[in-house]
């Protein structure tokens, strides 16, 4: 489907979240994940206020949120009482601040004089606290941002906030963190809602990550900087996608939820043609188990046999439209499905657009449609599992039901690897904050003196190394996007190519990769001594590859190793040379000096990475000379 | 007019008629915030204004060069709206004595504001549970933080106890800052004579405006302990472990903060808890308490306490003139010694002299765990010649709470003797067995 995104009032604002190269924010603790078992879990609830989260939540998520219990995993050594909100949070880490400060004024931002901590409530256990500790450190303005082939982004802020806990499960009655990541400093980018086409959201992305990398103070690695996209369309309400860790999905994550919002809104059309009313939607849940008792289906006795029993509710006027697609492979349906599962816990639900099918029959579904009261246009939800989750599920997909009548509701939504996204809440307001009373307000002006020049940018930085180290543009960006301009600069005084070096530490680093070799395990020291035995002509450019896949794997604790286990002498070489052209001889007669080609081929099949190439090449020419003149 | 802005933001402010939670707007330069004008605590500078902008983010700006305008005058803060709550014939009735704290304040998401409770509803919207186990009622007294309570605040909560257990309640929640309320629990066990019904001190750690709140657990088992619980001592009632599934009841004369921000800061000495609460009920973990009687509490109250009484800790090479004017201007001395009981040799004639003057000494530990022993080593052995009063396994703490209340009800020597020696509310004359010390790495 060809969308005209100017005609449908396509906005897009991006936040970016980078995690920044220094201790926690409010503690002393480094800011390490780990992936050993935490050394102790520490059970505990949160009291939410029923007349606060009452106004923004439905009355059965308080009830299940003051249930739901939180396990945080702690670890004795890289984690302390701060993080397990068992002490008040040190003052702010200054580091992470001046950081902050540095992206800032790189983004053309306007800082504030005084930065005051804020607590967010967040009350999905994310946090031990039951808040996010977060802080306006700058504003936008006319100017700030990055330019775009379709317009400037502008920023809107710049906030410093700590770092939620890594979540390692979750259902409705319990979800597991580990405190390892809780508190890290992450700068949030947000920008104002200046994009109007999904490419250019893209574009936007890359540049603003490039200028946080440029300052040479970000974390690198995966899970270090996260994408969270707003999006709205006229008529249509915004969402915030969370978690977007590929820079090319954005554009298509995009381009789908567009789509889902201009099918939301024709079924809003389509429901009011048919003069359907919320308060149509207010059948009572029933129990319909009674119906399904003697099921064929697999899907139903299982669930029986288990206790579950299934749940029904009448869909006014919903006829056709559980079926209708959202989104490629995403069906209105799957939307009902999402808050039962987030509200209810429950697995999933059935609706009357897919029935008859899971082995309940046409007979069953023509009884359960009479028990609800179903008349022509009609369609029904049914879940199947424990009577109160049921229940909580089906009073959701009631809700999102109703708010179909509305048209397209404010969500928030997980990003999934196709590029359609799921709901994860319903928009959380912006009043909930309050001051982090137990941190004192930094002042800005002390360290904006104290601070040194800013860092290069990052088109800056690419025209030094392509000028300084004769890179091709491409190559150089590839190392400043992997963060190989460090090393890279450190390695080019050992005599080796430095187009070589590059296209090492990127190109082959990523082939490797590809071919599923644990490169992870390669380090600096590995490198450098791969172009110390190059630069000294003891290793063979074509044997880089190998050298490092065997190092990768741990076949060989160093290259020297290697080195010392495959180097062939000149000797080996000449006898190499000799044996192939004594196999080839009538073909090599033939041909005479064209034969070249083809014995230099053979040659250095046997000998690539062992020895020189262009000692090869030389000792080969020789030897065919010397061959063709013995007749 | 309110304004919580002095010296040159203050008169910038106020000459625009700018209050507290007006909406203004701040142009300085190319920058330009509007926002909710939030005040700023005294103890900071009079150079930044703060604002509260519609993300919701505080931020402060330097009113230096700074062109500030009125946008429109706050409004009120929001009250939201609470159900009110119907006596439940089937339950008990338990006052809750409120002294302050932050166990029963709210914010005020608009402002940031801490607002001090004024109905009990208002708590029972944070632990609607409360609802299921007694018919809570407010007794509001004063609202200050412990560490400003002085023994006339002790004697006024144990009015407002005894009062409310002869007035027919149950049992007794009384509210408390944390930082003193071990004091308020010995001072408690003390003044209520003949006690038959618990009296439940409860605070939280981390402050009940967060999500996170040890209140909400404290308040249940303070509630359940109150209610229904069978020991009729003055206890704390506490996070039991950093988990949020139990809190542990403390004997008030025997408990301690031990740490300074931890959930589960308060630890009993010398003796195990009374008992572990969870959400649901109350295992009992010692047999040795005074137990609750049922019908209309006797309670008596015996409020003479002579304040003048100071705690003194000891240390190597601890000046005599301190000890000196301890004893010129005090009518009784608790010495935390070292180890067994001791002081530094030198102290020794010192505090004979003091004894001799009149002012009865009491030995007790920094230790805390264990017991003083002055018959062991030389030093003890001097001490007791010297006249000074053994504290036994007594908390140095309640040693000087009982002191005076011993000095309230005897003017001579033997007579504060005699009653310092005699267990009163189960502080004196543990059993301790290997098992009541603490550590938690073995």
């Amino acid at each position: 489907m060809d969308v005209d995104y100017r005609g449908v009032g396509l906005k897009v604002g991006l936040e970016i979240h980078q995690r920044l190269d220094t201790h926690k924010l409010f503690c002393g603790c480094p800011s390490l994940m780990r992936d050993d078992e935490p050394h102790e879990w520490i059970r505990r609830r949160l009291g939410v206020s029923y007349s606060e989260l009452g106004a923004v939540d439905p009355a059965a998520r308080f009830e299940s949120l003051r249930r739901r219990e939180f396990l945080y995993g702690i670890y004795h050594d890289t984690t302390c009482e701060v993080e397990a909100d068992e002490a008040p949070p040190h003052p702010m880490n200054e580091e992470a601040l001046e950081i902050s400060l540095v992206i800032a004024l790189m983004l053309g931002m306007r800082p504030v004089d005084e930065v005051h901590v804020m607590r967010k409530i967040v009350v999905d256990g994310s946090n031990t606290t039951g808040f996010q500790r977060t802080a306006l450190v700058a504003l936008g303005g006319e100017g700030s941002g990055v330019e775009t082939r379709w317009g400037r982004v502008r920023m809107a802020t710049l906030c410093l906030e700590e770092e939620s806990a890594y979540i390692v499960e979750s259902s409705p009655e319990r979800a597991k963190y580990r405190l390892d990541r809780l508190g890290i400093p992450l700068v949030e980018l947000a920008t104002e809602p200046d994009i109007w086409d999904p490419e250019q959201a893209k574009e936007a992305a890359l540049k603003l990550g490039r200028i946080l990398r440029a300052t040479g103070r970000v974390q690198r690695g995966l899970g270090t900087i996260r994408q969270d996209i707003n999006v709205s369309i006229d008529g249509g309400a915004r969402q915030e996608i969370k978690g977007v860790q590929d820079l090319y999905l954005i554009p298509e994550i995009i381009r789908r939820e567009v789509l889902r919002q201009l099918s939301l809104l024709e079924i809003r059309d389509e429901l009011r043609r048919r003069g359907v009313k919320e308060e149509d939607l207010d059948a009572p849940v029933l129990d319909l188990t009674p119906v399904l008792s003697s099921s064929s289906s697999k899907l139903v006795s299982r669930a029986l046999s288990k206790g579950e029993r299934v749940f029904g509710l009448r869909a006014r006027g919903f006829s056709g439209i559980m079926g209708r697609e959202l989104q490629p492979g995403r069906r209105f349906g799957t939307e009902l499905a999402d808050y039962a599962k987030v509200f209810g816990g429950v697995k999933g639900i059935l609706h009357g657009d897919e029935l008859p099918g899971y082995g309940i029959g046409r007979e069953e579904v023509d009884e359960i449609r009479r028990k609800l009261s179903c008349e022509e246009e009609d369609s029904f939800v049914l879940v199947i599992g424990k009577e109160e989750a049921a229940r909580l599920a089906l009073d959701s997909v009631r809700e999102r039901m109703k708010q179909a009548l509305r048209g397209v509701p404010s969500e928030t939504r997980r990003a999934l690897p196709d590029g359609n996204t799921a709901f994860m809440r319903p928009m959380p307001g912006s009043a909930r904050m309050y001051p982090e009373t137990d941190v004192m307000p930094v002042k800005v002006g002390p360290i904006l003196e104290r601070m040194g020049e800013l860092p290069k940018m990052p088109e800056e930085q690419i025209r030094e190394l392509v000028d300084r180290y004769d890179l091709t543009e491409d190559l150089a960006w590839e190392l400043f996007d992997e963060g190989k301009v460090p090393i890279f600069e450190r390695l080019s005084g050992y005599g080796v190519s430095t187009r070589f070096l590059a296209s090492m530490l990127v190109s082959t680093v990523r082939s490797l990769r590809r071919e599923g070799e644990p490169v992870e395990n390669l380090r600096e020291e590995h490198f450098e001594e791969v172009v110390r035995l190059l630069g000294k002509g003891l290793l063979a450019k074509e044997a880089v590859p190998d050298v490092l896949r065997s190092l990768s794997k741990g076949e060989y604790t160093s290259a020297e190793e290697y080195v010392r286990t495959h180097r062939m002498t000149q000797e080996e070489l000449d006898r190499v040379i000799d044996e192939v052209l004594g196999e080839l001889a009538g073909k090599v007669r033939e041909r005479g000096e064209r034969a070249y080609g083809m014995v230099m081929g053979e040659v250095m099949r046997k000998v690539r990475g062992k020895i020189d190439g262009s000692l090869v090449s030389k000792k080969v020419k020789e030897k065919l000379k010397e061959f063709l003149e013995a007749g | 007019m309110t304004l919580h802005y002095r010296g040159r933001a203050g008169r910038i402010l106020s000459s625009l008629g700018v209050e507290d939670y007006d909406r203004v707007r701040v142009v300085k330069g190319d920058r330009i915030y509007e926002g909710i004008v939030i005040p700023r605590p005294e103890i900071f500078d009079d150079e930044h204004i703060v604002l509260k902008l519609d993300n919701g983010y505080n931020v402060g700006i330097n009113i230096k060069g700074a062109r500030i305008e009125l946008v429109s005058k706050g409004r009120p803060a929001r009250r939201v709206e609470i159900p009110s709550i119907r006596f439940r014939e089937d339950l008990p009735r338990v006052p809750l004595v409120v002294t302050g704290g932050t166990i029963t304040s709210r914010v005020d998401y608009s402002t940031g504001a801490v607002i001090s409770h004024e109905r009990p509803e208002e708590l029972l919207d944070i632990v609607p549970e409360l609802a299921e186990i007694a018919n809570i009622e407010y007794v509001p007294l004063f609202a200050e933080f412990s560490e400003n309570l002085t023994p006339e605040h002790w004697r006024r909560i144990a009015r407002a106890v005894h009062d409310q257990l002869r007035g027919g309640a149950e049992g007794v929640i009384v509210a408390h800052g944390t930082d003193t309320m071990h004091f308020t629990a010995a001072a408690l066990a003390f003044m209520l004579r003949n006690l038959d019904k618990p009296v439940v001190l409860v605070g939280s750690q981390r402050s009940i405006d967060r999500p996170s709140t040890d209140a909400v657990l404290n308040l249940i088992a303070a509630a359940r302990v109150a209610a229904q619980g069978p020991v009729a001592e003055s206890v704390i009632v506490m996070h039991g472990s950093p988990h949020d599934d139990y809190a542990f009841v403390l004997r008030g004369v025997r408990a301690r903060k031990l740490h300074t921000s931890r959930r589960d800061a308060f630890q009993p000495v010398n003796e195990p808890p009374l008992a572990r609460v969870t959400r649901d009920r109350i295992e009992i973990m010692s047999d040795r308490f005074n137990p609750r009687r049922e019908g209309r509490s006797q309670v008596e109250l015996d409020d003479r306490l002579e304040p003048n009484v100071a705690l003194i800790h000891v240390w190597p090479g601890m000046p005599e003139h301190l000890l000196r004017y301890a004893g010129e201007r005090f009518r009784g001395l608790v010495i935390a010694g070292t180890g067994l009981g001791h002081v530094p040799r030198y102290l020794i004639p010192i505090i004979g002299s003091i004894v001799d003057s009149g002012v009865p000494v009491v030995m007790t530990s920094q230790c805390l765990f264990g017991r003083v022993d002055l018959q062991v080593y030389e030093t003890g052995r001097r001490l007791l010649v010297a006249g000074v009063i053994p504290g036994g396994d007594m908390l140095p703490e309640v040693a000087l709470i009982k002191l005076m209340y011993a000095l309230g009800h005897s003017g001579d020597m033997e007579g504060v003797r005699e009653i310092m020696g005699r267990n009163l509310a189960g502080e004196l004359g543990a059993h301790l067995g290997l098992n009541v010390f603490p550590p938690c790495w073995r």
